[in-house]
Order: C-alpha cells, then sequence, then structure tokens
C-alpha cells in the first residue's frame, strides 16, 4: 500500500465498521468464565434476597419468644432453626442480608470514589503535591486494615456510621495507592503527551484520556476489596462495634449465637456460612473479572 | 450560543515571509536533576545535561534531519520543541513570534505538532482510531461531527480507508497502519512544522519505506516542514534538506544534507558516517570508528566534549571549548580544527595515531 | 548498601511519626471530652484539675502531641483506667502471648501455603492447581472469627478432644510449654493460619509458574539436568519473596488478632484491644495500637531490608 492520493480514493462516510470496545472484551471473556459466572448469579441472588427480604421472609424476624429459644434446623416453623430469643433464623439470615451488604460495599464504593480521585490526582499532578499526598496515605497503609478498622471504630465508638466510616478510612489509602500507581504510568505515556501536544487542558485530557484507562484497574482492585469488606465488617459488629442488636447482620447474630455454640452448634455457625459465601463469591469474581481484564491483546 | 466554527480558526500564515526561519532555537537548556547525594556540606546537586544550549533554525519548508547516539539529547529536544517538557532556559521563535510572548503556547501547539516512534503507546487504547484523531480538533473549538469528518478525509489521504478503519481500537491495526494514524492525527490541526522523533524507527523496512514516501507526499500537499529525528543515518540523509548532528546535549555541526556527508567537518559525525554499515565491500572498515560508549552527561569532558573519543584531539582540546561558527557558507561546526587562531596546531599528527604505532 | 538502608530509615522515620499522630488523635477522635473517657465518670473535681494538668489538654494540639510522644519515647504510654497499671506493661505481656500463636500460624501457613502453591505453579492447570487455587481463595474468604468459632464446635464441643477457650487450665496465667498449656494453642493458631496460607500459596504459585516459564529453566533443562534440580533452582528463586511475604503476614496477624482472640479468650493483644474499648479505656486502647503499629511498621521495614540484603538482584532506587 503506498500513500494515495485524495483524487484517487472515494471518502465513504458511510456504515463505519465498529469495533468491540475494550469494556465489551472484557465481558464477553468474564461471561465465558464459569466460576466467575457461577459467583455472580450467588451475588445476584444475594442482592435480590436484601431487595425483597420483606416478601421472602417467612415470618418476624423480631418476634421473640422463651418458647421457641435455640430450636434445631428442621425444626418444623423453623427450617433454620431459631436464636438465643426464640426468633426465626431463616427470616433473620435473609433481612440480614441488607445490612450485611450494605455494611460491606458501601465502604468500599465511598473508599473508590475519594480513593481514586485522591491518586489519580496526586499521580497526574505529581511532584511534590504527589509526595505530600502519598506520603499522608503511606501513614494510614502503615496500619495493618484489622488494626485500623478496630482502632477507629473503638475511638469513635460503635455504630453503623462510624463503622461504616472507619471502613471507608481503611480502604481509602488501598485504592488511592493503586490509582496514584496506574496514573502516573498513563501520565507519562506517549498518548498523553500527544493530547498535551493538541493544545488540551489538564482537566479535558484527564476526562478522556487518562480516566477510561485508570478506571478498570481501579475497578477491579476494589471488587476484590468487597470480600475483604464483608468480613471485616461482619466482624466488626461481631465485636459490637457495627450494627446493634436488634437488628439483624450476620456478623451480630454470629455474636450472640457463640453463647449456643455447646447447644445448637450447626444454628449458630449459619449467619458465618452466609457471611463466607458471600465473601468467597466477591472474591471468585473479582479474579475473574482480573483475568478478563489481564488477557494480553 | 455562539455558532461553532466549521473549521479550525484561521492562524496567521506565514508571517515573516518565506526568509524567516519557521522555527528558531535560542540556547535551549534542560537538566534533569539527580537524586541529590551526600549529607550536610558535601550535599550536592547532581544533574543530567540532556541538552545543553543548544541553538538552531528550521527553515520554512525544508526538512531538517537530526542524528546522534542514543542519549546525545535528541529526544529531549523534541520534547521541548513541542513544550512537553519545561527549558530550564532558552527561547523558541515561531515564524518571527517568540514563544510565550507574541504567540501563546495554545496557538503554538496547533502549528506545530509531533508523532512519536512508538506507534501503539502514543494512541489511547480505548479510543477508536478517529476519536484519537479528531480529538485535536474538538479541543480548538471544531464540533464533534465535523472533526469526525475530517478524521475520516485524514485517513483516507494517510492511505486508511475510513470506512474499514475509523471504527477500529489501536490494537486492531499494524505497526505501520498505527503510524500513518498517528501522522493523520498531528495533521488533523492543520499544523505547520511536524516533529518526527524516531517515527519510522520502530517499522520494518519494507513499512518504513512506505511511511517515508507517505511522509513526502504530504510535505509537499500541506507545504508542512519537519524535523526528523532518526539514528538511522541512511534515512536521514533520503529525507532531510540540512542535517544537524548532536552530541552529549549540544550541536557540533549544521550543514547541507549532501555537503555534510560528503565532507563532514566535525570528527564525530566523520566517526558516525564511518560507522554506517556499507552495502560496498570494498568500503569495508576494519575497526569501530566510534571506541567505546559516549561520556557520562552528567559529568561532561572539560573543552571540547568529544575530545575523549576524538581520533584528532590534541591537548587544547581539553582546556577550550570550540565556538560553534560558520566554517564553510552554510555549514556551521564546533571544533578548534576548524577554528582560527584556535590554538590547535593543524600540523601535528593526532595524539591517539601516534600512541598506535 | 548503606546508602539504601540510610534512604529506607529516612522513609520509614517519617511515617512513624505519622502513624505516632494518628494514635495520638485517637483519644480526640473519640466523642466527647478527651478528659471525659480517660476519667472514670465518677471522678472527683481535684482528680479532674489533675489530670487536666497531667495530659495538658488546655494546651495546643501540637504541644500535647509533642509531650504525649516525649513520654511514648520514654516508655510511658499512660497509666490503664481499668487495671491502674502502667499501659506500657501491659501490651508488652499481651504481645508475648499474641506472638505465640501468631509465630505458629505463620510456620503453619507458610509450609502448608508453600506445599499448595508450589504443586499447583509445578502442576500448572491440573488438578491440583485448580485444588490448591480453590484452597487458597477460601482461606482469605473465610472470616476466621467463625472459622475459629466452627473448629471449637468441632473439636471442642463436639469431639471434646482440645480445650475450647483460655490459655491454660484453670485459667491460669501462667504459660509452661507443656500439653497441658501447649492444647490451648492448638486452635486459635490454626484459625489463625488459614489466611498466610492461603495468600502464600497464591504467592508461590505466581513465582513457580513464573520462574518455571524463564528461559534459564529451559537452559537448565536443556543442558539435562534432572528434574530436582530443575526444581531446587526454582525454590531458591522463590524462597526470598515467600519468606517476605510470610514476614509482612506476620505483622498482618499480630495486628488482627483481635477477632480470634475474642473467640478464643486468648489474653493477647487483641484481646486486650476488646476490653480496652468496652470498658472505654483510652489510654489502653491508644497505647496498644501504636505498639502494635510501629511493630507492623519495624516488620515491614525489617523484611524489605533482609530481602534486599538476601536476594542481590532487587535493585531499589
Amino acid at each position: 500500500m503506498t500513500a494515495m492520493h485524495p483524487e484517487t480514493i472515494s471518502v465513504e462516510r458511510a456504515p463505519v465498521q465498529r469495533s468491540r470496545g475494550h469494556a465489551a472484551n472484557v465481558l464477553r471473556r468474564l461471561l465465558r468464565n464459569p466460576v466467575a459466572m457461577i459467583a455472580a448469579t450467588v451475588i445476584l441472588l444475594l442482592i435480590l434476597m436484601a431487595v425483597f427480604a420483606p416478601w421472602l421472609m417467612p415470618q418476624d424476624p423480631f418476634a421473640t419468644s422463651m418458647l421457641k429459644r435455640l430450636k434445631p434446623i428442621g425444626t418444623e416453623g423453623l427450617p433454620l432453626g431459631s436464636d438465643e430469643l426464640g426468633r426465626d433464623l431463616l427470616s433473620r439470615l435473609i433481612l440480614g442480608a441488607r445490612l450485611s451488604l450494605f455494611m460491606g460495599i458501601a465502604p468500599v464504593i465511598i473508599a473508590f470514589v475519594i480513593g481514586s480521585a485522591i491518586g489519580i490526582f496526586a499521580g497526574y499532578v505529581g511532584g511534590w503535591a504527589n509526595s505530600l499526598i502519598m506520603r499522608c496515605i503511606d501513614v494510614l497503609y502503615a496500619f495493618p486494615s484489622v488494626l485500623l478498622a478496630i482502632a477507629l471504630s473503638g475511638a469513635l465508638g460503635a455504630g453503623i456510621v462510624n463503622a461504616l466510616v472507619s471502613l471507608t478510612v481503611v480502604f481509602i489509602p488501598q485504592i488511592a495507592r493503586i490509582a496514584e500507581s496506574v496514573t502516573t504510568g498513563v501520565r507519562r505515556s506517549d498518548y498523553v503527551d500527544a493530547a498535551r501536544a493538541s493544545g488540551a487542558s489538564a482537566l479535558l485530557i484527564v476526562r478522556r484520556h487518562v480516566l477510561g484507562n485508570v478506571i478498570g484497574p481501579i475497578f477491579v482492585y476494589a471488587t476484590g476489596l468487597i470480600s475483604v469488606s464483608m468480613i471485616l465488617a461482619s466482624g466488626l459488629s461481631f465485636l459490637g462495634l457495627g450494627v446493634k442488636p436488634p437488628e439483624p447482620e450476620w456478623g451480630l447474630m454470629l455474636n450472640t449465637l457463640r453463647t449456643a455454640i455447646y447447644t445448637q452448634p450447626w444454628v449458630a455457625a449459619l449467619p458465618g456460612v452466609m457471611i463466607f459465601i458471600t465473601s468467597v463469591s466477591f472474591n471468585m469474581l473479582a479474579d475473574g473479572l482480573r483475568s478478563a481484564m489481564e488477557v494480553k491483546q | 450560543m455562539n455558532p461553532t466554527p466549521q473549521v479550525l480558526p484561521k492562524d496567521r500564515r506565514d508571517l515573516g515571509g518565506p526568509r524567516q526561519p519557521l522555527l528558531i532555537v535560542r540556547d535551549l537548556k534542560k537538566h534533569f536533576p539527580l537524586k541529590k547525594t551526600g549529607f550536610g556540606l558535601r550535599r550536592e546537586r547532581l544533574a543530567v545535561r540532556a541538552v545543553d544550549g543548544v541553538s538552531f533554525e528550521i527553515l520554512k519548508g525544508e526538512t531538517l534531519g537530526v542524528v546522534g547516539e542514543s542519549g546525545c539529547g535528541k529526544s529531549t529536544t523534541a520534547r521541548l520543541l513541542m513544550q512537553l517538557t519545561a527549558q530550564d532556559s532558552g527561547e523558541l521563535v515561531f515564524d518571527g513570534q517568540a514563544l510565550g510572548a507574541g504567540l501563546s503556547l495554545r496557538e503554538y501547539r496547533r502549528q506545530t505538532q509531533m508523532v512519536f516512534q512508538d506507534s501503539y503507546s502514543s494512541l489511547n487504547p480505548r479510543m477508536t482510531i478517529e476519536d484519537s484523531i479528531a480529538f485535536g480538533p474538538t479541543v480548538h473549538g471544531v464540533s464533534r461531527r465535523e472533526a469526525l469528518a475530517r478524521a475520516h478525509d485524514l485517513l483516507a489521504r494517510v492511505g486508511l480507508e475510513p470506512a474499514r478503519f475509523a471504527g477500529r481500537y489501536p490494537h486492531e491495526l499494524s505497526g505501520g497502519q498505527r503510524q500513518r494514524v498517528n501522522i493523520a492525527r498531528a495533521l488533523a490541526l492543520e499544523p505547520r512544522l511536524i516533529i518526527l522523533d524516531e517515527s519510522v524507527s520502530a517499522l520494518d523496512k519494507s513499512v518504513e519505506a512506505q511511511v517515508l514516501n507517505l511522509l513526502q507526499d504530504l510535505k509537499q500537499d500541506f507545504g508542512l516542514t519537519y524535523l526528523f529525528i532518526s539514528h538511522d543515518l541512511g534515512v536521514v540523509r533520503y529525507v532531510s534538506d540540512r542535517v544537524l548532528v548532536m552530541y552529549l546535549g549540544e550541536v557540533v555541526e549544521v550543514g547541507e544534507a549532501e555537503a555534510l556527508f560528503e565532507r563532514p567537518l566535525h570528527p564525530y559525525t566523520e566517526a558516525l558516517l564511518r560507522s554506517m554499515p556499507s552495502t560496498d565491500p570494498l568500503k569495508r572498515t576494519e575497526q569501530a570508528p566510534l571506541a567505546g560508549d559516549p561520556p557520562n552527561p552528567i559529568d561532561p569532558p572539560s573543552g571540547c566534549r568529544f575530545h575523549t573519543r576524538c581520533a584528532y584531539a590534541q591537548p587544547v582540546c581539553a582546556e577550550r571549548a570550540p565556538r560553534f561558527h560558520e566554517a564553510l557558507p552554510g555549514h556551521a561546526v564546533a571544533c578548534l580544527r576548524h577554528e582560527p587562531e584556535s590554538g590547535y596546531d593543524r600540523r601535528l599528527i593526532p595524539v591517539q595515531e601516534v600512541a598506535h604505532v | 548498601m548503606t546508602g539504601y538502608l540510610l534512604r529506607r530509615l529516612g522513609y520509614a522515620l517519617p511515617i512513624m511519626l505519622g502513624v505516632s499522630f494518628l494514635c495520638f488523635m485517637l483519644v480526640h477522635l473519640s466523642p466527647g471530652d478527651p478528659l471525659v473517657s480517660i476519667l472514670p465518670a465518677d471522678a472527683s473535681a481535684e482528680l479532674q484539675r489533675q489530670m487536666m494538668q497531667l495530659y495538658g489538654f488546655d494546651r495546643p494540639l501540637l504541644e500535647q502531641f509533642l509531650r504525649w510522644l516525649w513520654r511514648a519515647l520514654h516508655g510511658d504510654l499512660g497509666t490503664s483506667i481499668a487495671t491502674s497499671r502502667p499501659v506500657t506493661g501491659e501490651v508488652f505481656r499481651a504481645v508475648g502471648n499474641t506472638l505465640m500463636i501468631a509465630v505458629l500460624a505463620s510456620l503453619i501457613g507458610f509450609s502448608l501455603g508453600s506445599l499448595f502453591g508450589f504443586v499447583a505453579g509445578y502442576f500448572r492447570n491440573s488438578w491440583a492447581d485448580r485444588l490448591a487455587s480453590f484452597v487458597s481463595v477460601i482461606g482469605v474468604s473465610l472470616p476466621n472469627y467463625w472459622l475459629g468459632m466452627v473448629l471449637v464446635i468441632v473439636f471442642s464441643a463436639q469431639l471434646m478432644w482440645l480445650p475450647a477457650t483460655g490459655a491454660g487450665p484453670g485459667g491460669s496465667s501462667d504459660w509452661a510449654w507443656d500439653w497441658a498449656h501447649v492444647q490451648y494453642l492448638i486452635l486459635p493458631a490454626l484459625t489463625m493460619s488459614f489466611i498466610p496460607m492461603g495468600i502464600v500459596a497464591r504467592t508461590v504459585r505466581a513465582l513457580v509458574a513464573d520462574t518455571l516459564s524463564q528461559e534459564f529453566v529451559v537452559g537448565l533443562r536443556a543442558r539435562g539436568l534432572g528434574e530436582l534440580g530443575v526444581l531446587r533452582h526454582v525454590v531458591k528463586n522463590c524462597a526470598p519473596t515467600a519468606l517476605a511475604v510470610v514476614g509482612l503476614q506476620l505483622g498482618y496477624l499480630l495486628g488482627g488478632s483481635i477477632l480470634i482472640e475474642t473467640v478464643f479468650s486468648w489474653p493477647g493483644t487483641g484481646f486486650l484491644l476488646n476490653q480496652a474499648i468496652f470498658q472505654r479505656d483510652l489510654p489502653l486502647l491508644q497505647g496498644s495500637i501504636l505498639i502494635l503499629a510501629l511493630f507492623f511498621v519495624l516488620l515491614n521495614l525489617l523484611v524489605d531490608v533482609l530481602q534486599t540484603v538476601l536476594d542481590p538482584r532487587i535493585e531499589r532506587g
């Protein structure tokens, strides 16, 4: 093919062959990964369960009964047994999905927004501003996450909002670090230089050239954090630092049922099964997403 | 609302007339500071002197080739000219207007564009080809519709059928095709000067020739001026009107391509030319014309920076820095051998040759 | 090398200062007057005045911090409200107990994790690989406080093989390395080992697979080196990184032991933190977190330095 002159070829304006974008390719590969799809289905079911909890619960999850305390799994009318106050465990597990999922996912979403903003800003601006921001982030990152979550929750006191704040603070530095390193890489790339050479403003370059290239890797990293967040959030409630009774939440249920491990051990272990299933599903979905994104093109 | 302009706003073309150089580069300097070493009083700031006082002119309509070993500051010069890196000192005068004084950076960047070496990393992997090309014009106020239409025209112009290529992503194209896209993107802003930084170096030889031909055609049709940076002397000789030689962050020789290739004045240029692989078996050289690696740009040699590797070096070369001057009409060099009253004794046999006897 | 060590230390010191500041701020984060949270509810006006002066809560924040830091540097982290004993002593006693299970857990996690990871990486994409990868995902997805409960249910409540809670028969606080005591160690350490096991398995799998795909291994095989010899090279290549990972895990275990220690009533730092939180014993909370966090930073530093010393390939700029 040699250079063609304008008069020798007709410029067609009509149907332009469109290629699939990156996101579509990732999705296609993800859909072909059976493990990730099972995990996604489980997560979807859990979310549906949380949303439609009021219609799914067979009984009032708050109704206590001294007569029906700590019944085993399979008792009539109590398919998954009852807790130490005689409340129907199945209903509580279903309603518990709401707070448990919320407490697990919300901190990651908030931290994703804040951490990405911090990291992308630091990465794009570079220089001493970057150093200043990242050294502050490093201080937070220097704490093991469980310790930081407990330190903040412990100082702030029990409660949903405080637990949410603590967990968000735990995840912000982790996300910001990833965002910063990805952005720094993109910022040094030739296509960003080319965009600068075209006279575009920094804001426009970040919006059109940087965001699209950094948000994917940050997002994948954040999905991996949901699993950790689920465990940590339930852990805080398990310690009595998160959700307060009588609200059903899996970690808190595990805590109150701890006294029953000698009388009804398998009932006592059930809330943990829910936490585990959720956490493992998010982990596998994140793994699938990661390998779907990592494929060399 | 203001009506969106259908084409790019008109720039004031050819202000100074044909005799005014398109770009005058004056004493451009860029030192990259290194990590500080030492403590307390012994603490010192070291810097890589990537570009150390470079001055030259690019004439209207010419192709100025730039050659030199890797690490001599070619690419830093390109980035400085494109203002992707800020210079420590020095001045750029574009068509008679000083950048920052008469000419805004934004306006300058419309008239000067760059094509990078790596065809893949210079295209946003998440953008379609047409969007990449259309981005520049939209920055300058062209409507998206109009910019896309122009992108399609340019694709056709660089030999890529728009209907097939416009909606594709960079990874779906070959290296040569991607470099054509990069050229189209540079053209989209209707620049007058295009900096080609090793733009064809990464391509296969056959593809390289096609792209070079395309560049020559485009230059004619759009009235462009090229700064052509390459380590490939053969290619530079083929495309350039004039050639500039850089060594350790300095310009050591500038001249008409033919004159410079036939009768190089600077020993470094001579050595570079001798290192070119020859297709003529009778002209094969037996010994390496350039021994060793270039000296450390952090602490360049005293006097003439080339004296440590120069076959003609004399003691004076280590003491006196040569002045860059016009030794022959239109042919400038920085070498004491060609400098009158420089203290260089032209009768002496070069020191190194004596040592080898 | 000395240059690197100095630079690494120069990086760690500001971090430690920042960590200290954050711990200092914990008291100010908690709702209400910091004095109220330090004093018992029925404190007399005289005691309040004394404490106010002692802690200097009326002074600027920065000055308070510097005074607190100065005392902390001399090993004085204040007095526990609940026990009226110095915080430093309380924390270090607890750190010793936590170290016992954390070190044991790291050892278990490292051995099993390396084994799984090695098999998975060596027989890549085989059923063994899938199984090992599955086990490692489970390891990092298990809420370990729940795992602890399940282990108690199985081994204590059902089988009655091992004690469920405590750190010695009859609630005694004197530790001894005999079976009567060691049996209390097994379940907490086993529970704690799951996360490092999963992480080590993941790392080792990636390392082994990566090493095996490198050209020098192809070269070794081409020169007729037996499989066992190849394996030795692989182990030598992977060991420094795997050890570094487990070293960092030890730090995470120390900091994250609170949930497991709560389950097993193990008298370590986690248990101490739990007490501190629920008795609103803020000096104790502050002190334990400071020591644990600084320990983590120092461990990071140590692992980094050791890795650089051991692995000549690592060039750090």
